[in-house]
């Protein structure tokens, strides 16, 4: 199942059809521009991370994705944010319908304080889906889907938090994937995990872009060039609004950066 | 000189370490006192028929029956009311209101309503639920009073336990697409609901020992038997413990330390019941 990172990269991602597109946005919180005129296209069926120095905008950028950002008052997003060609801050748009089909997973695992079965089985119940028998296949095969499964078949009744802060945060993935999104938003998924746990969501996150349209927000280079087929960097204006420096294919953006910046950074020069 | 310095040191150390226990002693003795005098000269007066018998002879012979039932009956009427409102409209302050000068005066409000004096909630008691809405001097004029008085603490509390459950779960269900409504109903408040029964618990402990509002809205002086529907009138412990303490000649001391005694284990058990609940959602989080 294992994936070769260096040969997945390479895979032309660039025939992927555009899942998410950005266009010309800035995002403001009251006065404060947090990002300024991003313009990017996101292929589907691919990983494509976020890199950047620490309050660039990486998190309030792919929170534009299923208008997480909504719930910040006074936050107020200008230009397009399109997926699958819909613009999605049209009026008419029906948020909770858009967060189905864009999932996240957050920094800090958050498990719900119930049992397993019943955290996988959250947004599948709320979606009005709690037959038995089909709630129970659609919990199995999100915790095997999340390569969870084995760890946690004895336990679906226990409580979540008994589990390890690995196993908690692909409980989380699973808890996503139990509602069948298409796109899935990860915001630092790893930066609360040991190097072992790190390694096995990494493998689950090249497995998953089969299928998902993955976005990864990542402070770390190495995970960034190890999981990723599409890398954008991000950096801080002199107003501390984030704009995008750089984007392209992961490969040409760690060997080749085309802008002075971006390889200050990813050689370690600052950041 | 080294040494001296250090004693110096030390001396006032000492002596705050001591002011500090000595203030501390004087905070706890006047309390021990008043529970030690209540328990000693109210025990004698104690009895099965003096928990359930009426009173005779204006109080001074029988039992306080109706006077603790009325208690309850207050108690549970406040609550009924103060409750539900109490949770919706900490639901609304903290998870829908949004941050502008009404949801600030309702906040204002709300810290002022606690700081009321409970004879101006009597006052408007009488005016708006006796005589304009025809409640007439009643239990249910009495609870709907109490409430008005408990809302303070059970909005309070309610926020308070509904801010306290972390941010990171509501965005993880908004994030699988929940709405905010099934949040609140399947995520917050199932976490906020030990600390929102703790709010309501001490609210009613604390309409049992209210004595000034319920003065004019519908408390008896004497009543025989105990009321048959929300618009009698009734009897509570706190106002006849004014009666009998201060309006009886001839009463007998140690019914009236009997009363007190009762009135102070009903408010106090509340009171542990509620610590008892805090503690064991408490431990329940830790083991979690």
């Amino acid at each position: 199942m294992k994936m070769n990172s260096i040969l997945s990269n390479g895979k032309a991602v660039g025939q992927n059809e555009t899942k998410l597109r950005t266009e010309a946005v800035s995002l403001y919180y009251g006065s404060f521009q947090a990002l300024r005129n991003i313009s990017l296209e996101i292929p589907e069926r691919a990983i494509t991370a976020i890199i950047g120095p620490s309050g660039c905008g990486k998190s309030s950028f792919i929170r534009l994705f299923n208008r997480m950002n909504d719930l910040i008052t006074g936050a107020k997003v200008e230009g397009q944010v399109e997926l699958d060609g819909i613009p999605i801050y049209e009026t008419t748009i029906d948020v909770v319908e858009l967060r189905k089909r864009v999932g996240m997973v957050f920094q800090k695992p958050n498990p719900f304080p119930m049992s397993v079965f019943e955290n996988v089985a959250f947004g599948p119940k709320r979606h009005g889906r709690n037959k038995i028998g089909e709630l129970e296949e659609i919990i199995e095969r999100s915790l095997h889907q999340a390569a969870l499964w084995d760890e946690v078949k004895d336990k679906l009744g226990q409580s979540a938090l008994s589990l390890s802060g690995g196993q908690q945060q692909r409980l989380c993935i699973a808890r996503v994937l139990a509602v069948e999104p298409e796109v899935i938003l990860m915001d630092e998924p790893c930066s609360a995990l040991d190097p072992v746990a790190t390694l096995k969501i990494e493998d689950l996150m090249r497995n998953l872009a089969q299928e998902y349209t993955i976005i990864i927000v990542t402070h770390n280079m190495q995970q960034a060039a190890r999981v990723s087929d599409m890398s954008a960097f991000f950096m801080m204006e002199e107003d501390r609004a984030g704009v995008l420096v750089e984007y392209g294919p992961t490969s040409e953006l760690f060997t080749n950066p085309k802008d002075k910046r971006t390889e200050d950074y990813i050689t370690g020069r600052f950041g | 000189m080294k040494a001296g310095a250090i004693s110096k040191r030390q001396l006032s150390q000492r002596t705050a370490f001591s002011l500090l226990i000595i203030a501390t002693i004087i905070v706890i003795v006047p309390v021990l006192v008043i529970f030690l005098q209540i328990i000693i000269n109210g025990a004698n007066a104690i009895s099965w028929e003096f928990l359930s018998q009426a009173p005779s002879q204006a109080g001074k012979a029988g039992g306080i029956l109706p006077a603790i039932v009325g208690t309850f009956y207050l108690m549970l009427g406040t609550i009924v009311f103060a409750l539900p409102l109490g949770v919706m409209a900490g639901i609304y302050l903290t998870e829908y209101a949004k941050e502008n000068w009404f949801t600030r005066s309702i906040n204002l409000a709300i810290i002022n309503l606690a700081g009321v004096p409970s004879i101006v909630y009597g006052l408007f008691g009488l005016g708006v639920f006796v005589l304009l809405f025809h409640f007439g001097m009643s239990l249910l004029s009495a609870s709907l009073t109490l409430a008005c008085q408990a809302l303070a603490m059970t909005v309070t509390t309610s926020r308070e336990a509904i801010l306290a459950v972390p941010r990171e779960y509501r965005e993880g269900s908004l994030a699988v697409g929940a709405t905010r409504w099934q949040t609140i109903r399947h995520l917050v408040l199932p976490q906020a609901l030990p600390g929102i029964i703790t709010g309501a618990v001490l609210a009613m402990s604390r309409a049992a020992g209210e004595t000034a509002p319920i003065l004019v809205v519908g408390a008896a002086f004497l009543l025989p038997g105990l009321p048959q529907s929300p618009f009698d009138q009734f009897m509570a412990l706190p106002y006849h413990l004014y009666t009998v303490a201060a309006h009886v000649p001839g009463m007998p001391k140690s019914t009236v330390w009997g009363v007190a005694l009762v009135l102070l284990v009903v408010v106090l058990s509340f009171n542990v019941i509620a610590t008892i609940i805090r503690l064991r959602a408490r431990q329940r989080r830790l083991n979690a």
